[in-house]
Parts: C-alpha cells; sequence; structure tokens
C-alpha cells in the first residue's frame, strides 16, 4: 500500500512536469507544423539559468523562475527569427535536421559554459520537508509539482477556449491560411504562442529539476519523452497532452519502482504499443 | 516527406551513361581506398571504421533517401548485426569472418524486419517517435542481457579466424581494411543494381507519391517492408565488419546518438543517392576526428552548427549541390 501511494504521487508529480514542459510542445506543433526535437533545449536552458540565478547570484526562487523564463523566451525569440522561420512548411526531415542541430549546438555550449556536473536549484525553505497527510507525507516539492501543472492546464484551458486569442489561436491550428485571410494576424498569433510555450518550457525545466535533473544531456535525454507525450497526446490538444502525461508518468515511475534493473524497457515497449493503438493520437480517436 | 531533397540526375538518364557513371564511381572507390591506405598506413583502424559506418549510412539511405521514411533510430540494425556477429564467435565459435558477416547480416535483416514492421505502422510525426523508441528498445534489451552482449562493458572476446584460411588479422588491421573495402564494393555494386531496377523504382515512386503507387496496384507497406529488410542486410553487415575489426562491441553501437550521426551524414553528403552517403561518411568521419583530436568539448557544437548550415545552405547534400552544379554548367555550354 505504501508503495503504491509513494508511485502514484511520484507518478502524478512526473506526469505534470510532463505536461508543463511538453504542453508548449503540443500547441507550437499543431499550430506551426514544426517537428521541433530542440524542445527540451529549451527547458534546459531555463534550469541552467535558474540554477546560475539562485546559486551564483543569491536571488529567491520565485525570482529565479521569473528570469528563466523571461531570459528562456529572450535567447529563443532569434532563435526563432533566423532559423525556425525558415523551416515552417518544410519537409519533415528538413526540419528534424535543422532542430536537432540546435539541440547539439545547445548541449555543446551548455557543457562548455557550465560544465559537465549536474546542476541543482536550491528550493526555499516552504518547499522544502514534507506535508503530513495523517496517513503518510508527501515531499512539498512534490504537491508543488503537481499544482503548478494544474494551474498551467487551467491557465491553458481558458486561454485558448474562453478568450479572443484563443479563438485565433484555435482557428490558425485548423486552417491558417484561411485564418489569416479572414483577418487573423497568424504571424502575431505564431510569435506568442512561440514565446508561451518556451516560457512554459523554461518554467517546466525549473519546477522540474528535482525530478529531471539538469545536465547538459537533458535536452537528448528527455527529448524522446517530450516528444512521445505529443505523439500520444495528439498535438494541439490539451486534454490529450494532460492524459499522455499522466499516462506515461504512471507507465515510467511504477517501471523505475517495480523493475529498475531493466532501465527504461518497459517505459519504451509501452510508448511503442501505445504509438501503434492509437497512431493519432489519444485525443484524436475520439475525433 | 524528402521530396525536395531528390537530385534530379539520377531520375532516367539514358542507360548507357548510367553504366559508364557506375564504372567511374567504382574506379572511384577503389582509387580512395588505395590512396588512403598508402596515405595513413598507421590510421587503418579509423578508415576501417569508416567503412563499416559508410555501410550504415548506405543502409538509411535505402530507406530515408529512396523511400522517403524518416528514422532516428536506424543504429538498432547496425547493432543487430554487430551483436550477433560478436555472439556467434564469443559464445558460439563461429570465428571464420566470412560466416561472421553472413550471420551479421541476417541478424540485421531481422532486426530490419522487425524495426520495419514497428516504424511503418505509423506516419509523420508518430513514425519519428516509434524508430527512436525503437532504438532505445534494442539499446536497454542489450544492456540488460548482460550475460549475452556484457552489458555496458561492452561484447569481449571476438577473435576472428584467418580470412578464408590465409590472411591474419594483424596488429595494424591492414586484413581488416582490405576485407571491409572490398565487401563496401560488392555491396556497393549490388546496391547500384538495386537502385535502378523496377524495384528501385517502385520505391523512389513511393517516396515521391504513395497514393498513386498504391493506385497503381502496388502494396506501398511491402515495398517499404522488403527495403527495410534489405537495407538491414547492409547495416548488418557493417556492424559485422566493426564487430570482426575491433574484436569488441559496445553499447554505443546501438545508440541514439548513432543514429542521428548517420542520418546526419546522409544528409551532409546527400540523400537519395548511393554515392551522397559515402561521401558524407567520409567527410563527417574525418571531420570527427581532426575535431575531436583538437578539442573534444565543442565536437557536438560542431555537429550542431554544421548540420545547421547544411539545412541552410546546402539542403541537397554535397553530392547533390555538386551535381546540380555540375549539370548546370553542362546545361550552359550545350
Amino acid at each position: 500500500m505504501q508503495t503504491v501511494f509513494s508511485i502514484a504521487v511520484d507518478a502524478l508529480a512526473y506526469g505534470m512536469v510532463l505536461f508543463v514542459i511538453s504542453i508548449g510542445l503540443s500547441v507550437t506543433m499543431g499550430l506551426m507544423r514544426v517537428v521541433n526535437l530542440a524542445h527540451g533545449a529549451f527547458a534546459m536552458i531555463g534550469g541552467y539559468i535558474a540554477s546560475y540565478a539562485a546559486r551564483d547570484l543569491g536571488v529567491g526562487y520565485a525570482a529565479a523562475v521569473l528570469l528563466a523564463v523571461v531570459g528562456t523566451v529572450l535567447i529563443a525569440i532569434p532563435i526563432e527569427r533566423f532559423l525556425y522561420r525558415r523551416i515552417y512548411g518544410a519537409p519533415e526531415l528538413t526540419q528534424v535536421l535543422m532542430t536537432i542541430g540546435i539541440t547539439f549546438c545547445v548541449i555543446g555550449i551548455a557543457n562548455f559554459v557550465f560544465g559537465p556536473t549536474l546542476k541543482t536549484i536550491p528550493l526555499p525553505e516552504t518547499l522544502q520537508g514534507s506535508v503530513d497527510l495523517g496517513f503518510r507525507s508527501i515531499a512539498t516539492h512534490r504537491i508543488f509539482a503537481i499544482a503548478c501543472g494544474l494551474v498551467v492546464a487551467g491557465g491553458l484551458w481558458f486561454l485558448i477556449e474562453r478568450t479572443a486569442f484563443g479563438i485565433k489561436i484555435r482557428a490558425s491550428v485548423d486552417n491558417a491560411s484561411m485564418a489569416a485571410a479572414l483577418g487573423v494576424r497568424t504571424e502575431i498569433v505564431y510569435a506568442v504562442s512561440f514565446a508561451v510555450a518556451i516560457g512554459l518550457a523554461a518554467f517546466g525545466g525549473v519546477v522540474g529539476a528535482e525530478l529531471l535533473p539538469v545536465e547538459p544531456y537533458y535536452a537528448l535525454r528527455y527529448m524522446v519523452t517530450f516528444l512521445v507525450v505529443v505523439s500520444v497526446g495528439g498535438a494541439g490538444s490539451i486534454l490529450g497532452a494532460l492524459l499522455a502525461c499522466l499516462l506515461l508518468g504512471a507507465i515510467d515511475t511504477t517501471g523505475r519502482y517495480l523493475a529498475p534493473e531493466y532501465g527504461e524497457f518497459f517505459f519504451y515497449l509501452a510508448v511503442i504499443i501505445i504509438v501503434i493503438l492509437f497512431p493519432r493520437g489519444l485525443a484524436g480517436r475520439f475525433k | 516527406m524528402a521530396a525536395s531533397m531528390n537530385d534530379p540526375i539520377l531520375v532516367g538518364p539514358p542507360v548507357r551513361r548510367n553504366i559508364l557513371g557506375s564504372l567511374i564511381g567504382i574506379a572511384a572507390i577503389i582509387a580512395v581506398g588505395i590512396i588512403g591506405y598508402y596515405l595513413f598506413p598507421n590510421n587503418l583502424a579509423l578508415l576501417t571504421r569508416i567503412i563499416a559506418i559508410a555501410f550504415l549510412v548506405l543502409s538509411v539511405d535505402l530507406v530515408t533517401g529512396y523511400c522517403g521514411v524518416a528514422t532516428l533510430g536506424h543504429a538498432a540494425l547496425f547493432g543487430a548485426g554487430a551483436y550477433a556477429a560478436g555472439i556467434a564467435s564469443a559464445h558460439y565459435g563461429i570465428s571464420d569472418p566470412l560466416l561472421m558477416t553472413v550471420v551479421g547480416a541476417l541478424a540485421g535483416a531481422l532486426a530490419g524486419l522487425v524495426s520495419g514492421l514497428i516504424i511503418l505502422r505509423a506516419h509523420g510525426l508518430p513514425q519519428l517517435v516509434l524508430s527512436i523508441a525503437v532504438i532505445h528498445l534494442f539499446h536497454e534489451a542489450a544492456n540488460k542481457a548482460s550475460s549475452w552482449t556484457g552489458g555496458s562493458d561492452g561484447l569481449s572476446g571476438i577473435s576472428p579466424t584467418a580470412l578464408l584460411g590465409m590472411f591474419e588479422f594483424d596488429l595494424w588491421g591492414r586484413t581488416s581494411y582490405v576485407y571491409g573495402l572490398v565487401l563496401l564494393l560488392v555491396v556497393f555494386i549490388l546496391l547500384q543494381v538495386l537502385v535502378r531496377s523496377p524495384f528501385g523504382m517502385l520505391a523512389r515512386g513511393v517516396r515521391e507519391d504513395p497514393v498513386r503507387i498504391s493506385a497503381m496496384g502496388a502494396s506501398v507497406q511491402s515495398v517499404l517492408l522488403r527495403m527495410y529488410v534489405i537495407s538491414g542486410v547492409v547495416a548488418g553487415i557493417g556492424g559485422a565488419l566493426n564487430a570482426i575489426s575491433t574484436q569488441v562491441v559496445g553499447l554505443d553501437s546501438l545508440s541514439f546518438t548513432l543514429s542521428a550521426e548517420s542520418l546526419v551524414m546522409l544528409v551532409l553528403g546527400g540523400t537519395g543517392s548511393l554515392y551522397g552517403a559515402l561521401i558524407g561518411t567520409v567527410v563527417f568521419m574525418w571531420f570527427e576526428d581532426v575535431v575531436s583530436a583538437a578539442n573534444p568539448f565543442h565536437w557536438l557544437t560542431m555537429v550542431g552548427a554544421l548540420l545547421i548550415a547544411v539545412v541552410l545552405f546546402a539542403p541537397k547534400g554535397l553530392y547533390g549541390t555538386a551535381a546540380a552544379f555540375a549539370e548546370r554548367m553542362r546545361g550552359r555550354r550545350a
């Protein structure tokens, strides 16, 4: 019972962190149809900035998170302007190569600047320790991660379903040229969604640093996981992504608890089975 | 998918020029091989490694360049060949290099069949995800089955006997280099025949327009799957050659990095042409050797920058760009 409970809490926290990082990827992929393998690299940049700010500059946790999000978006803007613009609408292979190239560059530079060691982001007092639920105690940080995931999901849902900007996003996802013909400034929609996506990736990278430790190969190690979330959830679907994250988080965490010697074997096996069963994603099935 | 990356030259020029071109190409490979042998007599291990990787890149070319299937998991086929040849030698005493190569080719074909069956179930992003999952699955399986594969320590105890009973595998790697070169030539000629056969044309048709091919009555799925098995044979031979020449097999031969790098090499050289695959491999591996000798720290950054540069400035790859340039010059003269 203890094990089941710990697995459930860890799986939920892990799934929520995955969600925060990969929902941006899902939205941009649905919107711009770019296979972006470099998304994890932006989450990693966020983690590095937060770590640097908190440990070397000594700012508080909240400020470090803010700096990470803003800093990553600032780094991403020229990359989007000069590199991503050229691969919108290009063949898939071209997009894969370009974004893998960006990932490799980021890894190499991170390795050079920060060294190959793990970087930690010191948690504030309030997030350390654990909360006693009476029958079981949970690390406060896990609860924080879960709460962040819920807030992000709720906020995005509100943004996309309930605001005027959300209508423009949905119109552009469904048919970009038609939306443009009807007066939607699609390039602004693209730019804003890209910035939001990168910001969320950086945010997730910082909040999830306890579960997905920040190191140079972060971008490569979790690239697959983020892509899997999008392809299992279906690009552009918040509900699908949430389901996919919780499912994959549960599978991965259970595998790690019960059969650690198999590494991620069962995770990838499950991925293959899920993708074959739902080739258009979990959400695609119901359309 | 990769429709804009084909080169127009190979699509149906007169047959006689084709054969002449092949002869020139084969002569060029032999010449480069001999020059390499005499220019770098102390570095034959690297040259043999380049040949082994060239098999992998040719194999990626078959499915990506000729059929338009983007895959980031092709090292699975290479690693399967390497491990099969290694296990045959280390555990079953099959140490004849020719037999080991055959074992590697068969294992590669099997791995090609399995991964083809999985990867070809989806299209687009899910397909890419499946290919990545496949290479990680192979990697984890090899790591777990350490009593067979040596796990993360690598598989050692491979001791190939003399080639044809006459040529011992010496310390300088002369035998394995010549063996690899001859193997490469044979495979290259066979592949030249294959890509010009009706089957090769069908594969190219699948890349250009799968819907039309299926409307014409051919089964797209079966073409792709057959191509996957063939590419498995090619990659498996490369893996076996690597196992024979280095006499160890490490988990890196089943890694995502090797898969990604082989795709990079292909694109650098030019997709959809066998020469492109070879040129890309040689340039990339040579570049890697120079850069990592100078400063291993920046290797990944350099690869990334190289990739971005190729995508931006030479989307057809080195060979494709050069061929297009030559064509344009010829057109100007005519």
